[in-house]
């Protein structure tokens, strides 16, 4: 053993099939005393817990991730199969490995065991879902099985309060002996079958209601349609009940500043503090509610088993491009924000179909983008309705959100063309039992990405905001300047400095000037503007006053041209941070900020020229 | 994808072939290299002779992935993927 443990902790690790309710178990077990983190080297999660036993000892337990086989096929699989070895650097043998297998796909999951006896550590089975074998009918002799395998076997509900008590207390007797050794070459799927015979019945091999769900919900036809409808509602949701919200999270943070402006005397601390701090962490923090909204529905979705089943509707059509249907979940979040849904490319095995999903992900139109939209489609696209019924205002924001969505498409169907690799890409995706979501495992997990957002807030963008803030604010303007302060600041003479490259594209300085700021997050380029426009930026509604004033001076085709360059440009120096997080390399950091940039200053090049022709 | 077919024994096909919900065993999963780590999957989740499988589902575009009822799971496999299962329709 690797590390000896203390007399008073058991370290247990939690293995078993994806979709055996391995993580609602955790959950069960544990509450809210879990920490997640990452296996050391690698994005893979790495969920710990503890809870106490009947003895009241302390029992650490870790939620190994999912995993068919011990022959891994991916980095999660790696790690399970590391762990339970021993041989993960820095983690420790567990003293005890507890299976988990759903008690309605004992076929599949009892195999897994086999496989894991043979790593000769003492074993516990939990039999999770033994609710639900017993409503399909499902009768397992428990103790034949148990003399079979050599192990204990406990029954679990992981859905039901006091559902793992049954595990608790046989933690708390003596460690189990390490179940005997299997003949090597033994046919693990012929034991199965025997034991399976020896002591299970089951009446049907699959549920009523999941054969009547799959029949509508994966037909070719009303399966898209309702996916569409589901895909409607949530975007409806994220857009317009968070709104409330937003509005309140921006009226406490204008209180604030305010407050604080009140509170101290004008300085470079009290500037430091109101216009760095508050203003920049105030402007990303905004969109926690809409990033919740988004997580309530992908994770109520995932755990109702539908998600799935939108990657196997979807999967021939990403396949198309580069993609894999496991790509829809990451990109559909990067609607709201693109750093949830890099993180959520975790959940795609193939490591080049990942790197795909990351690189493409940041063309999605995140919310953040939708500001800068708003300010420049109200100053320069007339409010007039087109063939009868489309506001052209409306049109063209939508031109804005397609135009990202086939520009993906299109990134990653070269991508593809470029790659050399030809290995074969895999889906064998198992779609599991619908199950009606449990409000604890929603709200854990809802927690889960709240807490990894403002940790990233209060980290990575507090840091780069204060950069930001430096270089707008130092040097101070000579005594008696007239233009605004940030003209006479570093960020205003690279901004002036960039008017050289930037004048092709019809950028006029103070649009070079605001894009220093906006790299902190798009949205934070209005108020840029703003305050280049020497307006006051605490003034709350700087958009209105800003409106006019962009009007008179900007041509069309310098709006149109900065409107191609949202389309793409990563002004958002969060999502090259969490792409570099979850890649671990600064070559795909570069990679995704050299293409977005290229793209953005040709789309820009060619809007520009093309306007300048036709006006 | 072609699938090589042994004529010295019976013939069997793909499960490509099978209609909506046709009953058929699985007969052997070939592997279309040396080291085939999808074929070697396929029989960890359980595409082993003698199972029973079924399609379930097509997707909507080209009848591609395929829902496969294999024991008591699903899986969606690939068109590539599920070619690779030979199965034999019962009589």
């Amino acid at each position: 053993m690797s590390a000896v443990s203390t007399a008073d902790t058991l370290r247990i690790a939690l293995v078993g099939n994806p979709n055996c309710g391995k993580t609602a178990l955790f959950n069960r077990l544990t509450g809210s005393r879990q920490k997640v983190a990452n296996y050391a080297g690698v994005t893979v999660e790495r969920k710990e817990g503890r809870f106490a036993d009947s003895n009241g000892r302390n029992v650490q337990v870790l939620d190994l991730p999912g995993a068919y086989s011990l022959a891994a096929t991916s980095p999660d699989e790696a790690i399970t199969r590391d762990v339970c070895m021993g041989k993960f650097p820095g983690e420790a043998k567990p003293d005890l490995l507890v299976c988990v297998v759903d008690a309605t796909n004992l076929r599949l999951h009892l195999r897994f065991v086999l496989e894991v006896q043979r790593l000769g550590l003492p074993m516990i089975v939990a039999l999770n879902c033994s609710d639900l074998a017993q409503r399909r009918g499902i009768t397992i002799d428990r103790a034949r099985l148990q003399k079979e395998l050599g192990m204990p076997i406990v029954e679990t509900i992981a859905v039901r309060a006091g559902g793992t008590q049954t595990l608790v207390q046989q933690l708390s007797l003596a460690k189990p002996a390490p179940p005997p050794a299997l003949p090597d070459g033994s046919d693990l799927h012929a034991i199965v079958n025997r034991m399976l015979s020896n002591s299970v019945t089951m009446p049907t091999r699959t549920a009523a209601v999941d054969d009547a769900l799959d029949r509508v919900l994966l037909h070719p036809v009303f399966g898209l349609a309702i996916l569409t409808a589901v895909m409607f509602l949530m975007f409806q949701a994220v857009f317009s009940w968070a709104t409330p919200l937003m509005d309140g999270i921006d009226a406490g943070v204008t209180a604030t500043s305010s407050f604080i402006s009140n509170l101290m005397p004008d300085g470079i601390l009290r500037s430091l503090i109101v216009d760095g701090i508050i203003a920049g962490v105030g402007s990303v923090v905004i969109f926690l509610p809409q990033i919740l909204i988004l997580f309530l529905f992908i994770l109520a979705l995932e755990e109702s088993g539908y998600l799935p089943r939108a990657a196997f509707l979807l999967d021939r059509f990403m396949v198309g491009a580069g993609l894999t249907g496991r790509s829809f979940i990451p990109l559909l979040s990067s609607f709201a924000c693109a750093i949830p849904g890099i993180m959520a490319t975790r959940s795609i095995q193939d490591p080049r179909d990942r790197i795909a999903t990351i690189l493409v992900a940041p063309l999605m139109t995140c919310s953040a983008r939708l500001p800068v939209y708003a300010l420049l489609i109200a100053a320069f696209i007339p409010a007039k309705t087109v063939w009868g019924i489309f506001s052209l205002q409306g049109l063209v924001m939508f031109a804005l959100y397609f135009a990202g969505i086939v520009s993906a498409l299109a990134v990653a169907t070269v991508m593809k063309m470029w790659s050399g690799n030809r290995a074969e890409h895999t889906l064998m995706l198992e779609l599991p039992s619908y199950r009606l979501p449990s409000p604890m495992n929603l709200a854990l997990g809802l927690w889960e990405r709240a807490a990894i957002f403002l940790s990233r807030v209060g980290t990575i963008i507090l840091t780069l905001t204060i950069v930001l803030w430096a270089l707008s604010s130092f040097p101070a303007p000579p005594a008696g300047a007239t233009g605004p302060a940030i003209e006479y600041s570093l960020a205003g003479q690279i901004g002036l400095a960039m008017q050289s490259i930037f004048a092709p594209i019809g950028f006029n300085w103070q649009i070079c000037i605001a894009l220093i700021p906006g790299l902190a997050a798009r949205e934070v380029a209005v108020s840029a503007l703003a305050t280049v426009y020497a307006l006051s930026s605490t003034s709350g509604d700087a958009e209105s006053a800003l409106l006019p004033l962009i009007t008179a001076q900007w041509s069309l085709a310098t709006a149109l041209s900065l409107l191609a360059w949202y389309v793409f440009a990563p002004q958002c120096l969060s999502t090259l941070a969490t792409i570099r997080r979850e890649t671990l390399s600064w070559k795909i950091v570069a990679i995704s900020a050299g293409y977005l940039f290229g793209l953005a200053y040709l789309a820009s090049f060619i809007t520009y020229r093309v306007a300048l022709a036709l006006s | 994808m072609t699938i090589a077919k042994d004529p010295t024994t019976a013939p069997s096909a793909s499960l490509l072939t099978l209609a909506y919900n046709e009953q058929a065993l699985v007969r052997a999963v070939q592997a279309t290299s040396l080291h085939d780590p999808i074929a070697r999957r396929l029989r960890e989740l359980g595409f082993v002779p003698g199972e029973p499988v079924r399609i379930v589902a097509k997707g909507p575009v080209g009848a591609d992935p395929l829902l496969i009822q294999i024991g008591f799971t699903r899986f969606a496999l690939r068109r590539a993927e599920a070619a690779r299962v030979l199965v034999e329709t019962a009589l």
